[in-house]
């Protein structure tokens, strides 16, 4: 067709063509044949990420238009946000749920690049830039919820800066590297806020130019099938062989699965955007405000879980050993197992390695949603007696009863099901502990209980250890000290199983 | 009329090449790469001041702040206080306003400790009725005199500095107290208390003292 004849459109684009000349090496990328197994569902969440990536970047800018990153003023312009613009809630939430939608995804990507055997040769540098590239995500969606600037954004600073103060010899002054200064106050949020606006993502865009560089430039990683060994002097050729018998160019091949899936994610974050709304702010970040139950979003509560079970010894050693670990195997696995089997069903450990890691994150994470470690600070004052532990009660008991509400026993030990979870329920108390164990437990702590001994005036015992005494179901016995029976009666229990003289060893 | 030349072999090219990487032009350039690495390296240095900034001036950030007058503060009672971070910007807002406990022991003693918990710097909750500090987060639990009673926490809770000067008390406030801050974090509380039986020995308190728990003259 002559030149003149081209509509409009087409004469602009081969205007910009003939300087720009992307057309070619776009065409080769987009072009390229990929083995026919790839067009598969299993290999749609690294496009995703990317899209749910351009999504938060997106999203994220239109937030910058008005959130003010100052101490004093970034809740209130969240507040403005979610109540003061039309739609500013919409866009928070956007950014919030897609943020999760994007962890959630890259993790996903993770453990099915993993499982597929695709960081092997000649693909490791990929992965290594991948495990960057989900510590910046996780940088990101940390960094994130301290612009949410509310008490949880304030106390989780405090954690980070108690985690980080534990560092031998350095760890003061990386606190105040890391706050701006020696406390949490303004300069701490606009230093996250360059972290989370600039450097982050800045670095983050960089890596997933390359991450996906490599993609195109090495090929699409290969079904994985069992006895398909990778070998570092055949791999190439082998790849190549499959990808062009049995390949089919990348678009529209494999990409539309690629479209489908990036469009129903997005979807996912529109739908719980506007069915559940944005994150918080939760309370005001006033640090006097001390009646606060801090909590740190959903992909970091299975940390909240591992940092309250730890024994204290163990504590710093293991914050500040095991990311350093974590880090280095996953950077160095592809390093160690570079060759060999890609295919799952010829890779037990790794298989049972990513089930492991996927049962200890969700089992870390439902604990952490309702903390049975924390004392509950409402207890004492907001959850009931059960009428039935008062009823048919002598007065002492019944005082008993207002010893252990008042003393705060409730916050860490639940009755009825109600009260804390920290120390064990004491419905069937009476069942467990004799009358002198009582005293002994509550007067002295131990185990993980506090001891009570300062807290009692004698007659708060004698009442309290009097009502707990009542504790037990009506078809449980009251629990009896077998030796002092023993000693008292000259006899064993009648209950017991045990053989007179059984005790003793027989002498022959 | 001019004839053309010979275009150069190969090897001559390469030759001349290998001329071309010793002479004045691969000079200049390796002339201009040092002078941009001396200006990077003089750029370096303001920038990195800059972004260490807050280390550099750690020692000017404590300052004696008054938190009242010492007699408001009645023996055998632990008060929630509040101060102004003695070094704030404006725009700080409230985070300026930083909680603390005072404990008054007796007339004239008085201990000033750190809302942060020990273990990871939650703010902590005085319960005057069981005399216990109890930690939101992961469960810490501390005795009045802010020695360690249970859960997570490696020591006691962070003391401040104090004096009263005036009749007013006084502490050396203006950090967040964490384990590796020394200035903040002030001898372990109860350090000076007498041994306690043995078998409250599993109640650990600052790894650096004996361990204590309840005193005996209670069990009686």
């Amino acid at each position: 067709m002559p030149e003149y004849r081209k509509p409009w459109y087409k004469r602009l684009y081969d205007w910009l063509e003939r300087r720009l000349q992307l057309e070619g090496p776009i065409k080769e990328a987009v072009l390229h044949p990929v083995p026919e197994s790839t067009a598969s569902w299993w290999y749609v969440f690294g496009s995703a990420s990317l899209v749910l990536l351009i999504l938060q970047v997106v999203t994220g800018i239109l937030l910058g238009l008005v959130y003010t990153p100052t101490g004093a003023d970034a809740w209130n312009s969240l507040q403005v946000l979610n109540h003061g613009l039309p739609l500013g809630w919409f866009l928070r939430a956007m950014h919030g749920w897609g943020s999760n939608f994007m962890v959630a995804v890259v993790l996903i990507h993770m453990a099915q690049v993993f499982l597929f055997g695709a960081y092997k040769y000649p693909r490791e540098f990929t992965w290594i830039l991948g495990v960057f590239m989900l510590l910046m995500t996780l940088g990101m969606a940390f960094t994130g919820q301290v612009l949410r600037f509310d008490q949880d954004a304030y106390w989780g600073l405090g954690i980070g800066a108690s985690i980080v103060g534990r560092i031998p010899w350095i760890g003061g002054q990386l606190v105040h590297m890391m706050l701006g200064g020696p406390i949490i106050n303004g300069a701490t949020l606009t230093r996250f806020f360059a972290l989370h606006v600039f450097i982050i993502p800045g670095t983050l865009l960089a890596f997933t130019a390359l991450h996906v560089w490599m993609v195109v430039k090495l090929g699409i990683n290969e079904w994985p099938m069992p006895g398909r060994i990778v070998r570092r002097e055949t791999y190439i050729q082998e790849y190549n062989e499959l990808a062009h018998t049995d390949g089919i160019p990348f678009v529209p091949g494999a990409v539309w699965k690629d479209l489908v899936f990036s469009a129903a994610v997005i979807f996912a974050v529109v739908f719980c955007s506007a069915m559940f709304g944005p994150y918080g702010p939760k309370g005001y970040p006033d640090p006097t405000i001390i009646n606060t139950v801090p909590k740190p979003d959903f992909f970091f509560l299975w940390i909240y879980t591992v940092l309250s079970y730890l024994p204290a010894e163990m504590e710093t050693p293991f914050i500040l050993i095991a990311p350093v670990v974590a880090v280095a195997i996953l950077v160095a696995l592809p390093l160690v197992a570079g060759i060999g089997e890609k295919s799952w069903w010829r890779r037990p450990v790794a298989v049972s390695s990513v089930m492991f890691i996927a049962v200890c994150f969700g089992v870390f994470t439902h604990l952490g949603t309702y903390t049975p470690w924390s004392p509950q600070m409402n207890a004492w004052s907001g959850a009931v007696v059960p009428v039935e532990y008062l009823q048919r009660r002598s007065p002492l008991e019944r005082q008993g009863a207002n010893v252990f509400q008042e003393k705060q026993c409730r916050n860490c030990h639940a009755i009825g099901a109600l009260g804390g979870m920290r120390g064990p329920a004491l419905d069937d108390v009476a069942a467990r502990l004799t009358e002198d164990q009582l005293i002994r437990q509550v007067l002295l702590g131990g185990g993980n209980m506090p001891a009570y001994g300062s807290a009692l005036t004698p007659a708060e015992t004698t009442a309290l250890v009097s009502f707990l005494k009542t504790l037990r179901p009506h078809y449980r016995p009251t629990a009896s000290d077998a030796s002092r029976q023993v000693v008292g009666q000259a006899a064993l229990p009648p209950s017991s199983t045990m053989q007179p003289g059984g005790g003793q060893t027989a002498v022959h | 009329m001019d004839e053309k030349l010979p275009p150069p072999s190969p090897e001559e090219q390469e030759q001349r090449l290998e001329e071309e990487r010793i002479t004045r032009r691969t000079f200049l350039m390796n002339v201009g790469i040092a002078l941009n690495a001396l200006v990077t390296l003089a750029l370096a240095v303001p920038v990195v001041a800059y972004v260490v900034g807050p280390v550099l001036r750690r020692k000017d950030y404590l300052a004696w702040v008054t938190l009242g007058n010492a007699s408001d503060f009645k023996p055998g009672e632990t008060t929630l206080v509040t101060y102004r971070n003695p070094f704030s910007d404006p725009w700080d807002g409230d985070t300026a306003n930083v909680p603390a406990y005072v404990r008054c022991a007796e007339p004239g003693n008085y201990t000033v400790f750190a809302i942060n918990c020990a273990h990871l710097g939650c703010p902590v909750r005085w319960f005057s009725e069981s005399q216990l500090f109890m930690c939101p987060c992961h469960g810490g639990i501390y005795y009045a005199d802010g020695s360690r009673a249970s859960g997570p926490p490696e020591r006691g809770l962070f003391t401040y500095e104090s004096k009263v000067e005036n009749g007013k008390l006084m502490i050396n406030a203006g950090q967040l107290p964490t384990l590796r801050n020394r200035a903040s974090a002030g001898p372990c509380p109860g350090a000076a208390v007498p041994k306690t039986p043995a078998l409250v020995t599993r109640i650990e308190t600052c790894p650096s003292t004996e361990s204590r728990g309840t005193s005996a003259s209670t069990i009686g």
